[in-house]
C-alpha cells in the first residue's frame, strides 16, 4: 500500500490537469458512515446529491434494493436498511 | 478494498488530488475561454430543470486529453458538453462528452488489442487486430451520438440516473470497417438473431453484471454499422472508446460498445441487465420505427433510433440581448432520416418561420439551422421545433416514461431585450 501511494503522489505531482477527482461532502447525520462505507465501492457519492431531493422513502429504498439485488452490491440488509432511511431523511422528498 | 479503483484503475482515494480537482475548477474555465451565461456556484453551466441537487456539488472537471466538461460523476466518468461545445456539426474530439456505466476502465494499447469474434450464432471463430481492421475495407460516416438518457435530468417528475441536461450527445466523423465485414470472418448461422458486444470496462465488483449490449442482425450487418477506429480523423481517444469501437448510426449511445473486445453472434436474446430490464421504452408511446423483436415484451422493447430533436446553442433561457435583429442558431438531429426543416415561433406556437439549415453532413449527423428573429424591448420566447423527412416532429408535452428517453420536448427560452 505504501509502495502504491508512493506512486500515486508523484503521478499527482507530475501531471496537475489530471485533476478531475469529485469531493462530495454528504450531510453528517446518522447512518451516514454507512452510506460511505458501502456506496463507494462502485461509485462516486454525487450520484446521491445529483439524484436528490425528488425520491421519497420507497424510492430511496428501492434504489438501495436495485443495487443489492440488479446491480451485485455486497450490502447486508442491516446496513441496507441504514442507508436507505439516511438516504430518505437527508436526500428525501 | 478489491477492486476499489479509480478511472486509472489506481487503487486508493487520495486527498492531494481532491484539492487539486476541486481547485482547478474555477481555473479550467478560464482555459476553456467561454463564457457561461447560466452557471451554479461552483462554475458549472447547468440546465435549468435539472434536479436542485445537482447544484449542489457539479464543477466542470478536465479529463486527459478533454476540455472542462460539466462533471455530474467522476467514478464511473459522467461528463456531459456544455451547448457552447454544440455550436459546429462536427464536436471537436475534445469537447466531447464521456459516457460510462462501470468503473473500472482499463488504459489499453494498440498493440496486442484483439476482438474476439465467435457465438453459438457464428460458424466459427476469430481473433481481429487493430491492424486486420485496418485493412479492411474504410467506411466513413458523420453520426450523432447521443446517450439514452439525454436531457433525463429535464424529466417531470424527476427519475433515476445520472440527470444529464443537454449535453450527452456530440456529433462525429467515424471512420472504421462496416461490422458486416467483421462478422463476415466467421460467417453467420442463418439462426443468428443478436450480435452482442462486450468492452473492456468492467466492473468493479464481482458481482455486477458487465456492461454487455446487443443489436438484432439486420441492423448489425447494415451498411453504415461499424467498428470505429478512428473518430475525426485521429485515433479514437482513450474516454471515447480507444482502440475501437461500435458505431451504430441513428442508435442513441446505449449500443456504440467502447472499447470493444468481444463480437457474438446469439441464437437466442442476450438476457443480461443492461438489455432487460435497463434501457426499455413502453412499447407504443414513441414514433419509433426500428424494431428489436427478439427483445420486446408486451409491455416494453429496448430503446432503437433517437427521436427527432433540436437544441439552441446560440443562447440560453434568459440570456440579455439587444433589442432589434438577433441570430440564434443551433442544431437538429434524427434517427437517420435526415431534416427536412426547423421552424422557430417568437408568439408562443401561434406562428412559425423556417430556419435556415447549414452544412448537410449525412442523415446521421448533426444539422445546423440559424434564425434571424426581431427582438421588442422586454421578453422575447424563442421556440424551435424539427421535423424530418418523415414528417415527424418533435413534441410540446414530455411524454413521461420511467427512464427518462426520448425526451424531444420543443425547447422555450426567453430572451431578454
Amino acid at each position: 500500500m505504501h509502495k502504491i501511494i508512493i506512486v500515486l503522489v508523484a503521478a499527482v505531482i507530475a501531471s496537475p490537469t489530471y485533476a478531475a477527482e469529485q469531493v462530495i461532502k454528504l450531510k453528517q447525520a446518522p447512518g451516514v458512515d454507512k452510506v460511505e462505507a458501502n456506496c463507494q465501492a462502485c461509485h462516486t457519492l454525487a450520484y446521491i446529491p445529483m439524484n436528490s431531493p425528488f425520491l421519497n422513502a420507497a424510492g430511496w429504498s428501492a434504489a438501495v434494493t436495485k443495487m443489492i439485488k440488479a446491480l451485485g452490491a455486497p450490502i447486508d440488509d442491516d446496513d441496507a436498511k441504514v442507508i436507505a432511511d439516511y438516504l430518505a431523511k437527508n436526500y428525501g422528498s | 478494498m478489491a477492486g476499489f479503483r479509480n478511472l486509472w484503475g489506481e487503487e486508493t482515494m487520495i486527498t492531494r488530488r481532491h484539492l487539486i480537482g476541486t481547485a482547478g475548477a474555477g481555473a479550467a474555465l478560464a482555459v476553456s475561454g467561454l463564457k457561461f451565461s447560466v452557471a451554479n456556484a461552483a462554475g458549472a453551466p447547468l440546465t435549468a430543470g435539472v434536479p436542485e441537487g445537482v447544484a449542489s456539488y457539479a464543477t466542470m472537471g478536465t479529463l486527459p486529453g478533454k476540455k472542462p466538461l460539466i462533471q455530474l460523476s467522476d467514478r464511473p466518468p459522467n461528463y456531459e458538453a456544455p451547448i457552447e461545445y454544440l455550436r459546429t456539426p462536427i464536436t471537436p474530439n475534445d469537447q466531447f462528452y464521456v459516457r460510462y456505466h462501470l468503473a473500472d476502465i482499463p488504459e489499453i494499447k494498440a498493440e496486442g488489442y484483439k476482438i474476439a469474434v465467435g457465438g453459438d450464432g457464428a460458424n466459427g471463430r476469430a481473433e481481429i487486430t487493430l491492424d486486420d481492421l485496418k485493412k479492411m475495407p474504410a467506411i466513413e460516416v458523420v453520426a450523432v451520438n447521443q446517450c439514452s438518457g439525454n436531457r433525463r435530468g429535464l424529466s417531470k417528475p424527476h427519475v433515476q440516473g445520472v440527470e444529464w441536461g443537454y449535453g450527452a450527445m456530440g456529433c462525429a466523423r467515424w471512420k472504421g470497417a462496416r461490422l458486416k465485414d467483421v462478422l463476415d470472418k466467421v460467417g453467420l448461422k442463418k439462426e443468428a438473431i443478436e450480435i452482442v458486444f462486450n468492452g473492456a470496462d468492467g466492473p468493479t465488483v464481482d458481482k455486477t453484471p458487465d456492461f454487455i449490449k446487443s443489436i438484432p442482425v439486420w441492423k448489425a450487418i447494415d451498411e453504415s454499422t461499424i467498428v470505429a477506429y478512428e473518430m475525426n480523423g485521429v485515433p479514437l481517444p482513450h474516454f471515447n472508446g480507444f482502440p475501437a469501437r461500435i458505431i451504430v448510426p441513428g442508435w442513441t449511445g446505449t449500443y456504440w460498445m467502447k472499447h470493444v473486445i468481444a463480437i457474438n453472434a446469439l441464437t437466442k436474446p442476450e438476457g443480461n441487465f443492461w438489455m432487460n430490464p435497463a434501457y426499455r421504452i413502453p412499447i407504443g408511446k414513441f414514433p419509433v420505427r426500428d424494431r428489436f423483436i427478439s427483445q420486446e415484451t408486451a409491455a416494453n422493447t429496448p430503446i432503437t433510433e433517437m427521436v427527432v430533436n433540436s437544441l439552441i446553442t446560440s443562447h440560453r433561457n434568459g440570456d440579455k440581448v439587444k433589442a432589434g435583429k438577433v441570430a440564434i442558431s443551433g442544431m437538429a438531429w434524427d434517427g437517420g432520416y435526415g431534416i427536412r426543416t426547423v421552424q422557430v415561433s417568437t408568439d408562443g406556437g401561434k406562428t412559425w418561420g423556417s430556419a435556415t439549415l447549414g452544412q448537410d453532413l449525412g442523415r446521421f449527423a448533426l444539422r445546423p439551422w440559424s434564425f434571424d428573429l426581431a427582438a421588442r424591448k422586454g421578453n422575447n420566447t424563442v421556440m424551435v421545433n424539427a421535423t424530418n423527412k418523415l414528417g415527424q416532429s418533435q413534441v410540446s408535452e414530455l411524454i413521461f416514461n420511467p427512464a427518462g428517453y426520448h425526451n424531444n420536448v420543443m425547447q422555450s427560452i426567453t430572451l431578454v431585450a
